[in-house]
């Protein structure tokens, strides 16, 4: 006997990932217009940046390139919304492996797959990084940690998950 | 010592708030390398008023880099290619014969243009005020090793009062945020002992004020490249830290650290 009915803790899971992604892109939208309001006129020179980069500077990128593949990313594996048809070409409800399988074995889906999760890569980065200069974590102790771990954790999260497209197109992962 | 020849500089005219503005370049036939860039423009508006034309506005007082009125953004960056420096204290030794340098003024909403390359940084003023006043005994001035005041924190709290609140860190940044001054001008206070009577309170006014003019850091770093005086985006971390405590912890437990 579970101890929680069928798909509670899952739900329970998504809600609390739902409830994050609002509160991220409330948060993104608000500071897009907080920040465009501040410099209603733009510089009529170019700027010559120094120190700030591209994971910086692209951040908004990223991160609509992380929400539209999110929802490309539920459509494929968790609605299934696949027109195939034939053998290959099946989305199986529960069958999570050989969904994967099928939908990886396409190469502009593995190629959109890889794609993301670099841009996700970019967006960790500054985060990362982020997160300790908005929270406050600033110490003379670890302070030149803050980039390695920024790096490090975004390099896990982009290994991590092009290993999966890539170990089906290798054929590592098959049927 | 020797001189530059042949520079174009491309530069903001603007006549009043409300002129849509444009850039309008000038040639200097001959200028000393020793020259700064302040005297540069000296030395091109004396010519413009020989001619009968109207000399170009901007901004300029102790020109030893320690007032903040010099602004200008050169070039793309504020205060010009040197690190670590003002306007002021930059020389035409930097720039080389035949170059075209494009300087134009502060760009920030809260930062209106008044006439060409002078704009009005009034909102830093607000930033000021919202931090209100220190506790201090009044009479006779105080013994001044009365309170101690530990080395390292000295020397944190001397880094920050190093602003010279001229806004290069708001028209470096591509937000157009005040985080950086506003953090400074709250962190030289809020660091020494003198200061704690007033800490929470003190950043929350500072920051809520901030936020009515300019927009909201995102850690791009810009600023600190920026800034005259190398003033650390640590500050700003502090500022945040202190921010956080100002709204969540018990005012009546300021004491107790």
């Amino acid at each position: 006997m579970p101890i929680l009915p069928r798909t509670v803790a899952l739900w329970l899971m998504r809600l609390g990932l739902i409830a994050a992604v609002g509160v991220h892109i409330h948060a993104a939208y608000g500071l897009t217009i907080l920040n465009h309001n501040a410099r209603s006129v733009k510089y009529q020179s170019p700027r010559d940046y120094q120190v700030a980069n591209f994971a910086s500077r692209t951040m908004r990128w990223t991160g609509v390139i992380v929400v539209l593949f999110l929802f490309w990313h539920l459509a494929d594996l968790t609605w299934g919304w696949w027109n195939g048809t034939g053998n290959d070409g099946v989305f199986v409800r529960g069958d999570v492996y050989g969904n994967v399988v099928r939908s990886f074995e396409r190469v502009p889906v593995a190629t959109l797959y890889i794609v993301a999760n670099i841009a996700l890569g970019f967006h960790l980065f500054h985060g990362t990084w982020s997160l300790f200069q908005s929270m406050g974590w600033n110490n003379p102790r670890f302070n030149k940690w803050r980039r390695y771990l920024a790096v490090g954790i975004a390099t896990i999260v982009v290994v991590g998950n092009v290993s999966f497209p890539i170990a089906v197109l290798a054929g590592i992962v098959g049927e | 010592m020797k001189n530059l020849e042949n520079l174009v500089l491309r530069i903001w005219r603007q006549s009043g708030p409300d002129d849509p503005g444009r850039f309008q370049s000038y040639r200097i036939d001959s200028i000393s390398d020793e020259a700064s860039f302040l005297e540069m423009l000296d030395v091109l508006n004396e010519k413009l008023i020989g001619e009968g034309l109207e000399a170009i506005a901007f901004d300029h007082d102790c020109r030893e880099g320690i007032c903040g009125t010099c602004s200008l953004m050169i070039d793309g960056q504020p205060h010009g290619p040197q690190r670590g420096t003002a306007t002021c204290q930059l020389h035409m030794r930097k720039f080389s014969s035949g170059e075209t340098i494009t300087v134009e003024p502060w760009r920030a909403t809260a930062f209106p243009i008044i006439k060409d390359l002078i704009v009005d940084r009034a909102p830093f003023d607000r930033i000021v005020e919202a931090g209100g006043f220190i506790t201090a005994t009044t009479g006779g001035a105080p013994e001044a090793n009365l309170t101690p005041v530990p080395k390292p924190v000295a020397e944190a709290a001397m880094d920050a009062a190093a602003c010279i609140g001229c806004g290069a860190c708001v028209a470096a940044c591509p937000n157009g945020a005040a985080s950086l001054f506003t953090a400074a001008k709250v962190s030289h206070l809020n660091l020494l002992p003198q200061g704690q009577a007033e800490r929470w309170s003190r950043v929350e006014a500072m920051v809520e004020t901030m936020e009515q003019y300019f927009g909201s850091c995102t850690n791009h770093g810009e600023c600190e490249a920026a800034c005259p005086k190398s003033i650390s985006i640590d500050f700003i971390a502090l500022m945040n830290k202190d921010y956080l405590s100002a709204k969540l912890k018990n005012r009546a437990l300021i004491s107790r650290t």
